[in-house]
């Protein structure tokens, strides 16, 4: 694929016609909650987009991320966008390896310098000056740093890039952070899940080669458009929950007739993600609709925020035995304190010396 | 510290302080005064102790033909106010839960739309007796910091879980962290404050009862 060549050009070479393209133009202006007139300029920049040259570095990572955005059923428009940019370094894609493999890497840094598109996946471990992840002889802290630097935009895919993720849970023996932790002088946008959804990761890079920038964020740097609500509020069972509707096990009347997840534990209302609007596989299903609550994975630390089959107002830890044991401490120490005070009295009362009328009058 | 962390140590630590403080706190207090005793009685005896303290404990409760017009308001919005907080905090689902993870059984809720209105109706008879307590200068003059600190951590609850349930302005995740913080912020407050009343209140009135019913006489 000739790196001149523009993204339509491509698009156009490997099938996919000019209603296929703006079907999926109009579908991201949407998801982006851009307004409906914004899908032609979305078409227009898109098909003159040059192919931005991407380097990917894999941390501290299981590969889903990579899975969830290259294994889609179907080759669709997205994977295409996908194919289409000038993905210069992957180390779980790329055929080349060891030298050449880091050598490409190195060639596509100079070559554009400033310009290139970084995305990170998997976290970054620090303890022990990150001995515990390299590549090509070198730790990820060193890579990240270097490469980071001649970056024009770094996108954290995953729980672990932008949050630590599961290797950042308790007790953390790698010192695993996320990308922001070491990284603050670049724009970072941070497109969290375990995975994250396909689209959201498409809906980015469609954005950055529309407008040149990357979409409006959130405080935890996720793009708006698709963490703007939390999967409580676009629920298909939130109905339910407004009703106080729950199923109250996975296999009794309330979880067959579809009824709200909240009390099986279901983390939908702390966490912010597209699932229950774009939804997984080709537009599918996912995870509460089929029948399994949101564990949360797109929010910070979800992996210590207690069980995931918890109910968000149960104690995170637990609080039974220690009440117990302060009623039982109450108790032992309002008795002593009890019998302290009776034998005061006793004591005062042994002291208590009597004055007649004559006593009174003698001293004074 | 991020929303989740705070979340996360508000529901583990903070819940844990909270309930050791409240239990230890409210269970030394009441047994230390009950252990203090009565003074001996060198009366004779015109009645029984028992029985009149408990018909006081009820009887102070109902409105009295010779109640004034700010007794009424006092009666009044004071019944409001913790009926709707009671049934806000013993029947809206998710406290259930709380209460059936802690204790290890729990009852049937009551909707949430009726949970709103008995929320609703405690916080308006809060506003109205603070409203009734800055106004009136006989209250006012014997008002401390501590009545208005109560009222505080007492609305605080309600306001924020109010809010919990219908996010607004901020992320349910913050709401939910305001409410759990100001509920455990109250649990530590009660065994310091007037709050323990939730106590005392029963055990003083039998003490003014069974003392007025030893000497002959209704209180």
């Amino acid at each position: 694929m000739p790196n001149d060549e523009t993204l339509m050009e491509t698009l156009q070479r490997q099938g996919i016609t000019r209603r296929g393209f703006l079907k999926f133009c109009t579908a991201m202006a949407s998801l982006m909650a851009l307004p409906p007139g914004m899908a032609p300029a979305i078409a227009e920049a898109l098909s003159k987009a040059k192919r931005p040259s991407v380097i990917w570095l894999s941390f501290q990572e299981c590969t889903g991320c990579t899975e969830s955005l290259t294994r889609s059923s179907t080759p669709t428009v997205e994977s295409l966008i996908f194919d289409a940019i000038s993905l210069d370094y992957h180390h779980t894609l790329q055929a080349a390896a060891g030298t050449a493999a880091e050598a490409a890497r190195e060639t596509a840094m100079k070559a554009f310098y400033g310009k290139y598109l970084l995305i990170v996946d998997g976290s970054i471990p620090v303890k022990d000056n990150g001995v515990y992840s390299t590549i090509a002889g070198r730790t990820n802290l060193q890579m990240l740093k270097e490469v980071a630097q001649g970056a024009a935009a770094i996108v954290a895919v995953g729980t672990c890039a932008s949050f630590g993720g599961i290797p950042h849970a308790n007790p953390n023996p790698t010192g695993a952070v996320s990308v922001s932790d070491i990284i603050s002088d670049k724009p970072i946008i941070n497109v969290s899940g375990c995975p994250p959804i396909p689209v959201v990761i498409t809906g980015v890079l469609a954005h950055y080669l529309t407008f040149g920038v990357l979409p409006e964020l959130d405080e935890l740097h996720r793009p708006l458009s698709f963490y703007g609500d939390s999967i409580h509020d676009r629920c298909y069972r939130r109905p339910f929950y407004d009703q106080g509707k729950f199923a109250k096990s996975f296999d009794d009347e309330g979880a067959r007739n579809g009824w709200c997840l909240y009390e099986l534990g279901c983390k939908g209302p702390t966490t912010k993600n597209a699932c229950a609007t774009t939804k997984w596989n080709n537009g599918t299903s996912f995870p509460i609709e089929s029948g399994h609550p949101c564990l949360g994975c797109a929010e910070p630390d979800f992996w210590d925020a207690g069980s995931f089959y918890s109910p968000l107002p149960a104690p995170a830890t637990d609080v039974s035995k220690i009440a117990a044991g302060a009623v039982a401490s109450g108790a032992v120490a309002g008795v002593a304190f009890g019998v302290y005070d009776h034998h005061k009295r006793k004591k005062a009362r042994a002291e208590h010396e009597k004055l007649s009328v004559n006593d009174l009058g003698e001293s004074s | 510290m991020s929303e989740t962390e705070l979340l996360v140590w508000l529901r583990g630590t903070g819940l844990q302080i909270a309930a050791v403080v409240f239990l230890l706190g409210l269970v030394f207090r009441t047994l230390q005064n009950l252990l203090l005793g009565r003074p001996r009685e060198l009366a004779t005896a015109r009645g029984g102790s028992f029985g009149p303290g408990m018909a006081t404990i009820a009887r102070r409760s109902l409105l009295h033909a010779g109640t004034t017009y700010r007794g009424y308001f006092t009666i009044i919005a004071g019944y409001t106010f913790h009926i709707g907080f009671l049934v806000t905090l013993f029947f809206l689902n998710q406290h259930i839960i709380l209460f059936k993870s802690v204790l290890g059984f729990g009852w049937p809720a009551i909707a949430p739309t009726i949970i709103d209105f008995f929320a609703l109706i405690a916080i308006g008879a809060l506003v109205a007796v603070l409203l009734h307590r800055v106004m009136d200068p006989v209250l006012k003059q014997i008002s401390d910091y501590q009545d208005y600190l109560t009222w505080l951590l007492t609305i605080l609850p309600l306001i924020t879980g109010f809010l919990a349930m219908h996010p607004m302005g901020m992320s349910y995740k913050m709401a939910l962290a305001l409410h759990i913080m100001s509920a455990e912020l109250l649990l530590v407050a009660i065994p310091f404050t007037k709050l323990s009343h939730m106590v005392s209140l029963f055990i003083s009135r039998w003490y003014n009862g069974a003392l007025a019913g030893y000497r002959g006489v209704k209180s």
